[in-house]
Parts: structure tokens; sequence; C-alpha cells
């Protein structure tokens, strides 16, 4: 079961800076640690997280071993127009989860 | 000669360690786990958009909702909507079962629920499964105050739970009193001991990087005293956590805490 969380506001005003928070659930195994039977763990990271607004890309990250699971990532916006905030986080072992929320932009 | 070895025994035991039983912490003097942590700990469990916890929240939620395979009830589908049918329940539990004759927590009811009424096998301790249904439940309580039910069958296992607190226990030696009671606001190595008090579980610690049960931490602390830890839904547990939430009666849920 993977999770998702998007924080953002539901309402804005045009041309509004908005903060956009997420969560997912995710092992961010490092590939690095040993297991319970001595062998190394493959690693299992998320490696790219894209945020895109109606279509258009306004924030990526790439993530790499050092972050801790369950990543929480936080950035900001301008409020253009209504529509879909959609973010998708993508990594290893062919992962890949989108979640997204509607934004409604008056003036 | 005999009584009077162990009688000397028991003198220089008595004295020259410090009493077992320390003094409770005043009910006006009680301070939740949240109050010893670090500014940035806190904002994370204040705020449901930083709090990982809330994760687990929306897996129990989803879960709520599902019917099991085998065509039995959801949870809604006898108890509705969680956030009216379920307000307050977690801040009563562990409760006593009539039918089993022991207090049992909410892990327990919950797995109980699904053998009785959904004929479906329990879900194993710790698992995604239980720990979401556990703080989803325990989200429900939020903000309201322990209630610890003042049943009089669960009187005696209160009794052992206190007993067992008080309890030295493992290689170190140490009953929870002496640092929970005794020590509390003191430091074990570089974190500060806190009242233990059970409000904030199920929690999302970071050093376990996930959410953990009550049981957990409570192994987490026997296995650290170099005792051997009790299974997860023994008895022994349960007691413990009857105790706790007699302990914390009044204090306000916080689950999902978030600890460091």
């Amino acid at each position: 079961m993977t999770r998702a969380l998007i924080n953002a506001p539901a309402a804005a005003r045009g041309g509004d800076v908005i903060e956009i928070r997420t969560l997912i659930t995710h092992p961010m195994e490092t590939g690095f640690r040993p297991g319970a039977d001595g062998k190394t763990l493959p690693r299992n990271i998320i490696r790219r997280f894209t945020c895109q607004y109606n279509g258009e890309i306004v924030f990526t990250a790439e993530l790499f071993s050092a972050v801790a699971a369950n990543p929480f990532l936080s950035f900001h916006t301008v409020a253009s127009k209504s529509g879909v905030i959609l973010c998708t986080w993508e990594g290893d072992n062919g992962f890949s989860q989108s979640e997204s929320v509607n934004i409604t932009v008056v003036g | 000669m005999d009584w009077f070895l162990s009688g000397l025994l028991l003198v220089v035991a008595a004295t020259s360690l410090p009493a077992t039983a320390a003094e409770p912490v005043k009910p006006e003097l009680r301070r939740s786990g949240a109050d010893f942590m670090g500014a940035s700990t806190q904002a994370m469990q204040r705020d449901d958009s930083l709090n990982p916890g809330m994760l687990w929240v929306k897996d129990g939620e989803a879960l709520w909702q599902r019917a099991p395979d085998n065509g039995a009830r959801s949870c809604a589908g006898c108890h509705n909507a969680a956030p009216v049918s379920m307000r307050g329940v977690s801040a009563r539990y562990p409760a006593f079962d009539a039918a089993l004759q022991r207090p049992i927590d909410l892990a327990e009811r919950i797995n109980l629920c699904r053998q009785r009424h959904q004929q479906s096998p329990p879900f194993k301790f710790e698992s995604a499964e239980l720990l979401g249904l556990q703080t989803y439940l325990a989200f429900q309580s939020r903000g309201m105050p322990i209630a610890a039910p003042a049943d009089p069958r669960l009187k005696p296992f209160v009794e052992r739970g206190r007993q067992r607190f008080e309890q030295r226990m493992g290689q170190l030696d140490l009953s929870c009193a002496q640092c929970h009671d005794k020590n509390a606001g003191g430091r074990l190595g570089s974190s500060q001991i806190p009242q233990a008090h059970p409000a904030g579980y199920p929690v999302y610690r970071l050093e376990w990087q996930g959410v953990g049960s009550l049981q957990r931490r409570l192994r987490n602390c026997t296995s650290g005293v170099r005792a051997e830890s009790f299974a997860f839904g023994a008895i022994e547990m349960v007691e413990l956590e009857l105790f706790l939430n007699a302990r914390a009666q009044g204090m306000p849920v916080e689950a999902p805490g978030v600890r460091p």
C-alpha cells in the first residue's frame, strides 16, 4: 500500500504564491544496509519527483540514498489558473505513483 | 542463621539501592512526551501536512471502507462513519472483554472484530494493516481526554500493571518507575526521559521511520534494560498499557504523535 498526501490550498487568488507540501510512504532503502541475514539489502529509493500544474512542470527533485523513509517535500509556485496539480514519484523497481489535487484560482 | 542472613541481605539491599517505588508524578505536573521534544519535532506533530502519521491514518481510512474478500461486511458496514461512531473509543482502551474474561487493547479488539464478525484471519501485530486501523481509530479520539474505564473487573489487571511498572527487571535491574517517575526530565545519554504517558500512540518515531504501537515501544524499553521482552499481545503488555492509561487519565489524546 503506497499512499501519498498532497497539501495545497483548494482556492487561491491569481498571482498568489502558494505552498505545496507532499508526503509519500516509501521505505527509501539505501542499498548500503545489511539485512537480518548479513547480506546487503538491495537499493529501493524514489529517484525523481515531478509536479505538474495544468500539464506544465513547475517543480522537480532528484532524491538519493541519504533521504529518510517517507520523504516530505515542500515547494512554492504561483497560482495562475484553476486546474490540476499533479505529483509523480518515480523510483527503483519500476516504482511510479501519481496523485493530484484540484485548485480553484479566482481573480 | 538462615533467617538472619537473608534478613541482613534484605537490609543491605534496601539501604544501598535507591527505592524502587518512586513517587508517581503529581497529576498537575504531568507532561506529555511531546513537551520533551525539540521544537521541530513538535511542529511536525502539530501540523497534519508535516505529520507522516497521517499516511497511516489515510491507510486506515481506506481499510475501514474495504470489505474483506470473503463477502463479509467492511468495518464501515456495521460501524458506519468512524469520525462519529469511533469518536472517543481509543481513549478508553484497553477495556475488559466479557467473552475472553480479560482486558484487551485496541489492536486485539480490531482483530477480534475481524475474527468474530468478518470471519477473517487476524492481522499480524505491527502489520501495515493493523497499524493503519489502529492509527485511524486513535485519530478519531484526538484531543479527547484519556478515559480509562472504571470497570471493577479491570482492577486486578491495573494493579498488576502498576506492580510491573515498579518492578526491577533485566540485566540493568531497572524498573520503569526509576526512569519515568524518579528521573523524568533527566537525561539518558543525549535524550530527555519523558514521563511515559501513552497519549500519542500509535506514534511515528523518526528512529523507526514508521508508525509503531505502544507495545512496540514497551518492548523497546524492556530490551533497553536488557530484560526479555514480553511478546506482542501478551497479558503483561496489556496490563502495563492499562496502568499507563490509568496514570495518564484525563490527558488529551495526541495520536498520531511524532517522537524522535
